[in-house]
């Protein structure tokens, strides 16, 4: 053993790394390969006044009227999860978007890639549950399209949808709006949705089944703008989780975002889950909730009416808008200290032990 | 949740906290071993609790980081073969070898799949009699017997489609190792848990005997950590040198004597590669003859593919404690967890990537 302490001594480290030149599956994860892309290929090209806010939809002015206008594509695995399927899925997802710019939710397209030999019984399914999906939601579907591809081109089938909505005048919710002293509010538990899936896709077992949490959040924005329209910004922290959504604000805003957490709720089960798997609930996606970014003098009162709507029953006060370390989100940890909560850098992996 | 909540509690914490700084009259340079306890201290700021002459310094044990470059640059060999269906555990997909990883090598079409546990990558060969089935089967004691049986289950089942990449470390070996170094700062160890789980106390019993050290064998939550210093600057403060187990909830003194049999049955101990550290003599575990036909190197013939890492960062220094990631001059500017240039920077686990990922802000 003696020529070790040489060694060690000399210890030596791997070479950079060559540059980007492959999509990975974590460009697609919402975390900052996602950001990228965005900012290196789609920016430079399609750069105007609309799209450079960033937020989850645009807002165009039309002869007076303000109209929310946004897009989503579902290709999620299992088709069918607890909690949801790809159909209900796809309108919840848009029907947020558009619900986090303030905005009612009014019109959806539909266009789906189906893969050859997907069973029509399979596509009927969820069709059905859109249909569902929309008639909860006061949505309709007015316009679509259907495309196949050959078999193993795709994966039994993709859905788009892009939804159009109406802005209330003086409605401007946007992720560049938070200011220090807002307060940050959360509807309810998180990673809810993330781990669903995991679960259902890996087959994992649980004690208790874990639900998707999908759902459409637009009565629940409805009933906290209501309340007071003294609200900065609405995110709903989907893939990537929480965490990139504040990042993401904390960016756009030029502010710091300090969370505390012991506020932050998750599920036992999904707790569990992530601890087994070595995930970070902050970091797994969420169908079903949102983030709004207040200002302090209202938050209780939105917060009471967030926990009176079935979808807010388990809001917090999650943490504080600072002016420190702009573009930085931090958590005051249970012992007192504090640390970053940093941007996903493509998909979060499972810890080896 | 229970065996979770207590042992992040603020209250427990500052109490053990405030017990330190009372009994600590030295200065004194501690070392956690595991990479899943360097990433407790940088999650919760562990280091901001302690006096402060007490200093943490990151060990050796993230399994990830430390595989050997030639390894992750086999696997990606493999997984290029047309036939050949590459499984892995999830964090090792990212981890950069000489020219690609093995996320990149899936873009360009290779067949890599992820598992939670070696067992189904043994069920994925039986699937699919057709492919060429290779797990990726490294780590330290904690992940070698549940790999050793996935070699043990094929064998069972007389599977001639499943191999396995290997790249086993052990704990013990590289301790002595850091002892053995001349520039040896480290007066304490915290043991990790997890190996400890498996393989018992027993086997730190010569190494502080020989060097005088005293060891902990501690859990990975807060107040696991903040207890496991505290014993150890209790034992330095009186001058004592023995091995103590914080991790009572899960270590036994013998071990699990199933799992050490199963490692034993399936591997030997050999000389091993560490990344960013180099050979360390009988440091690591390999398959037994019994085995060779499930050891991807001969079924593959890989012998010849072997890679040197180049010199360039500090990670030397970080595992001795002369340095901290933050005196690294590439650290969270070059270096970075999406592009890492450093053994340290390449898992959450890394000292390197535990300091960017929660503590720049203070470091910085």
């Amino acid at each position: 053993m003696a020529h070790s302490a040489k060694t060690i001594a000399n210890m030596i480290c791997p070479a950079p790394f060559p540059e980007k030149d492959t999509i990975l599956l974590g460009h697609g994860s919402g975390g900052r390969l996602s950001a990228e892309l965005v900012r290196d290929i789609f920016l430079p090209a399609f750069q105007n006044p609309i799209l450079d806010r960033l937020d989850d939809q645009a807002i165009i002015s039309m002869n007076g009227t303000r109209l929310a206008f946004t897009t989503d594509s579902f290709v999620v695995k299992p088709l069918f999860f607890p909690g949801g399927d790809i159909g209900s899925l796809a309108v919840h997802g848009t029907v947020n978007d558009l619900a986090m710019g303030g905005a009612q939710p009014l019109y959806l397209s539909a266009a789906f890639i189906l893969e050859e030999g997907l069973p029509v019984e399979t596509l009927r399914h969820i069709v059905q549950s859109m249909h569902a999906a929309t008639a909860a939601a006061g949505v309709t579907i007015v316009t679509g399209d259907t495309k196949v591809v050959e078999k193993g081109s795709g994966d039994q089938i993709f859905i788009n949808t892009t939804g159009i909505g109406v802005v209330a005048d003086g409605m401007n919710l946007s992720a560049s709006a938070a200011r220090p002293g807002d307060r940050i509010l959360l509807s309810g538990t998180i990673g809810d949705h993330g781990i669903a899936i995991l679960a259902s896709r890996e087959g994992l077992e649980f004690d208790s089944e874990i639900k998707s949490d999908s759902a459409g959040l637009h009565t629940l924005v409805a009933d906290m703008l209501t309340v007071s329209r003294h609200v900065r910004c609405m995110r709903d922290p989907t893939r990537g989780g929480v965490s990139s959504t504040l990042n993401e604000i904390a960016t756009q805003s030029h502010v710091r975002i300090e969370l505390i957490e012991s506020e932050i709720p998750v599920r036992d089960e999904v707790r569990g889950a992530c601890e087994m798997l070595g995930l970070d609930p902050l970091y797994v996606a969420n169908e079903g909730k949102l983030i709004a970014i207040v200002e302090a003098d209202v938050a209780e009162e939105i917060l009471i009416a967030m926990r009176k709507h079935p979808l807010g029953k388990d809001a917090h006060i999650i943490g504080t808008v600072t002016d420190a370390h702009p573009g930085l989100v931090t958590m005051r940890t249970p012992l007192g200290t504090s640390r970053i909560v940093d941007m996903l850098a493509g998909d979060q992996l499972p810890r080896i032990c | 949740m229970k065996y979770i909540d207590e042992y992040r509690d603020g209250e427990i914490a500052r109490a053990l906290s405030s017990e330190i700084v009372e009994i600590c009259t030295r200065q004194w340079v501690l070392m956690e071993i595991c990479g899943g306890q360097t990433h407790t201290i940088m999650r919760y700021g562990i280091d901001e609790l302690l006096p402060k002459g007490v200093e943490l310094v990151h060990g050796p044990g993230c399994p990830v980081c430390v595989t050997p470059l030639e390894i992750i640059d086999k696997a990606i060999e493999l997984a290029g073969h047309p036939d050949v269906t590459f499984v892995s555990y999830g964090d090792m997909l990212r981890v950069p070898g000489s020219r690609s990883d093995l996320f990149r090598a899936k873009a360009n079409g290779a067949d890599v799949r992820m598992v939670y546990s070696p067992a189904e990558a043994v069920n994925i060969a039986k699937r699919m009699p057709e492919r060429k089935v290779v797990f990726l089967a490294i780590g330290f004691e904690t992940t070698a017997p549940a790999n050793a049986m996935a070699a043990w289950m094929a064998k069972r089942q007389g599977l001639q489609n499943f191999s396995m990449l290997v790249s086993h470390v052990l704990v013990p070996p590289a301790i002595r190792s850091l002892l053995s170094s001349a520039e040896n700062r480290v007066q304490g160890f915290i043991a990790p848990g997890h190996v400890c789980t498996v393989m018992g106390c027993e086997e730190y019993e010569a190494l502080v005997k020989e060097y005088s050290v005293p060891i902990v064998v501690g859990g990975f939550e807060p107040v696991d950590l903040l207890q496991s210093i505290l014993m150890l600057i209790k034992q330095l403060e009186a001058g004592q040198a023995r091995v103590e187990n914080q991790y009572v909830r899960s270590v036994s003194y013998q071990g699990n004597l199933f799992a050490q049999q199963v490692m034993r049955e399936v591997f030997e101990v050999a000389d091993q590669k560490w990344r960013g550290i180099g050979l360390i003599a009988q440091s690591g575990l390999r398959l037994r003859p019994e085995f060779a036909e499930y050891d991807a190197n001969r079924v593959f013939d890989l012998h010849l593919i072997t890679a040197d890492e180049p010199e360039g960062c500090v990670s030397a220094q970080i595992l001795q404690g002369l340095k901290k990631p933050p005196d690294c001059g590439a650290f969270a500017g070059r270096c970075t967890p999406q592009n890492p240039l450093g053994a340290l920077m390449v898992s959450s686990e890394g000292a390197c990537a535990a300091y960017y990922q929660y503590r720049r802000h203070v470091a910085g």
